[in-house]
């Protein structure tokens, strides 16, 4: 596989009068990755999506796809990404093989490499009952995989996917997730979100972009483990409160510890780690060296929302 | 060339698929039609020496079809798109802007073209009414329509800049309908198929579309006219390409 990144972006600046919208961005996607650009709204993740695509140039530093700047050589690239706008948009009044083929068309396609793909994406997409109807009758979940669809159809090294499931039913995202992550078994995605649960569910790794600056990139594990936001172990055993405290005095790497009676037999426990530990293992050896009943050990996960929480917060703090 | 003609085709499909083409096709057919009957009714009065075709551009209806129909055309082009966000999912293809621009000026024509039709079948019932060939001769025919076509492509190169401009098809229609008017203005100024007289007036000569119409549909080809308005074309679809690329400056 060629070692190159399939995103390189280096110092980006994007200035628009009276306000910088980026501010040197600088992040790496590798090939067959799925990331998430994670940030609220007006955080700078249209602006970047759509330098990288070559719809709008930086005002500094450099951005690459596939090896090739995205400025110097816009049309490589264009033939290396598969794109959605925000909102995707498309042309309501053409039928959905119709649009596929005129986009194909657009996108060098010919002949019958143009007919097999544009099967290919119908049928990925769940598409082909609709393949005759006006994409304007369709509902908006349909629409939104005409846009997947049409940034598949010429099987791009990397697919750019900006808000995929804004204005979507439950059912709909759902549907769109499922549509995300089966495509990231096969390609190198990079979608933006401002939902976060949405970055948990489909992708590898997330960028945390804020007021554009990168807050953080990482997998969502290492993010959680780096800010020491997760570890707190809550375990529920048969003992007495100043037995598990006496058990728990001098155990390696406990921060802090705190017991609640539950009922008459049980306490519920919570141990708090130093830097993110994972204690399960020597509480449960613990608990089985002290001859206690355990009905519950679990550790507790602290969310992508909890992450970027406190990311921004310690942001605004600083500012 | 196939991404060529598939933007082209877009363009035709899109306007047939919208209310405007089938507007725009019901103002020229009764446009012309009307100008048929003001024909007819002139010709059944007086006689007259001048070439057929030459009555009809000298006449308000063929410049009031050009003035409204052009505008009509082109002001989907660019701003129809760029409403909508298609514009970006366009222009993140791997096209060429000048490609999109000549596309879109392309499938403009053609369809102003087709607009003008209609103007066939009137000429073949004025040819069997009046019995006379020489009012319909070839080549007053076909510099008529060499004229239709040069200066209707000037008008639509002037739109697709307008369209490209903004994002509101109304302002692109507005002021697109303001720059035909003005050029159309400014020939009212040199007389129409009079010589224009004062400092200005062989200028005023050289520029103005109803002199250049008049000479067309009396069979004359200028070629002082053809540069006039290729340039003209050449010209505003430069700027057009201009103000399209200008999203990579910004």
């Amino acid at each position: 596989m060629d070692a190159t990144p399939i995103i390189e972006v280096i110092d980006l600046v994007k200035q628009y009068p009276g306000r910088t919208a980026l501010d040197r961005l600088n992040f790496v996607v590798g090939r067959g990755e799925v990331v998430g650009f994670l940030g609220p709204n007006g955080a700078g993740k249209s602006t970047t999506m759509r330098i990288l695509s070559g719809f709008l140039p930086a005002t500094r530093g450099t951005a690459r796809v596939a090896g090739f700047d995205v400025f110097h050589e816009a049309e490589e690239v264009r033939r290396r990404i598969g794109y959605m706008p925000e909102n995707n948009p498309l042309h309501l009044d053409m039928r959905v093989r119709e649009y596929l083929r005129f986009r194909a068309r657009l996108k060098g396609l010919g002949g019958r490499r143009r007919r097999q793909r544009v099967d290919a994406v119908l049928q990925q997409c769940g598409l082909t009952e609709v393949q005759n109807r006006i994409i304007g009758q369709l509902s908006k979940g349909y629409r939104q995989r005409v846009g997947l669809a049409d940034a598949l159809v010429h099987e791009p090294d990397l697919i750019i996917l900006d808000e995929p499931t804004i204005g979507l039913d439950p059912h709909q995202i759902r549907a769109v997730r499922a549509l995300i992550k089966e495509l990231g078994q096969k390609h190198t995605v990079f979608l933006s979100t401002h939902i976060l649960s949405e970055v948990e569910m489909t992708c590898s790794r997330v960028i945390i972009i804020h007021q554009g600056r990168i807050l953080a990139a990482d997998t969502t594990q290492n993010l959680e483990r780096d800010l020491a936001l997760d570890g707190q172990v809550v375990a529920e055993m048969a003992a007495s409160v100043d037995a598990v405290v006496e058990a728990f005095r001098d155990f390696p790497e406990l921060e802090a510890l705190d017991v609640a009676v539950v009922d008459d037999d049980f306490v519920r426990v919570s141990f708090t780690p130093r830097n993110g530990t994972d204690l399960r293992t020597p509480i449960y050896e613990q608990v089985v060296q002290q001859g206690w009943r355990l009905r519950e050990l679990t550790r507790s996960r602290h969310s992508l929302e909890d992450i970027f929480i406190h990311l921004t917060k310690n942001r605004k703090e600083e500012g | 060339m196939m991404v060529f003609f598939a933007l082209v085709r877009r363009e035709l499909g899109g306007v047939f698929k919208s209310w405007v083409g089938y507007v725009v096709m019901a103002v020229v057919i009764w446009q012309v039609g009307w100008s048929l009957l003001d024909l007819i009714s002139r010709l059944s009065g007086t006689s007259v020496v001048v070439p057929l075709p030459q009555l009809f551009y000298q006449s308000l209806y063929f410049w009031m079809t050009l003035l409204t129909t052009a505008p009509l055309i082109t002001m989907r082009s660019f701003a129809s798109e760029r409403a909508s966000g298609t514009y970006e999912a366009l222009m993140t293809t791997p096209v060429g802007d000048v490609q999109v621009v000549l596309a879109k000026f392309a499938g403009a024509l053609a369809f102003y073209l087709l607009t003008w039709m209609p103007l066939v079948a009137v000429l073949a019932v004025l040819r069997q009414v009046a019995h006379e060939p020489a009012f319909l001769d070839p080549y007053t025919t076909s510099g008529a329509f060499l004229g239709i076509f040069l200066i209707g492509s000037l008008y639509l190169s002037m739109g697709c800049l307008a369209s490209a401009l903004t994002r509101s098809q109304m302002v692109a229609a507005i002021l697109s309908f303001m720059g035909g008017l003005g050029l159309w203005g400014i020939s009212l100024g040199s007389a129409g198929d009079r010589p224009a007289i004062g400092r200005w007036g062989p200028l005023l000569d050289h520029v103005s579309v109803v002199r250049q119409m008049t000479d067309f549909a009396a069979g004359v080809i200028d070629s002082r006219h053809v540069v006039f308005l290729v340039g003209g074309v050449v010209f505003f679809l430069f700027l057009t390409t201009r103000v399209v690329e200008s999203r990579r400056w910004k």
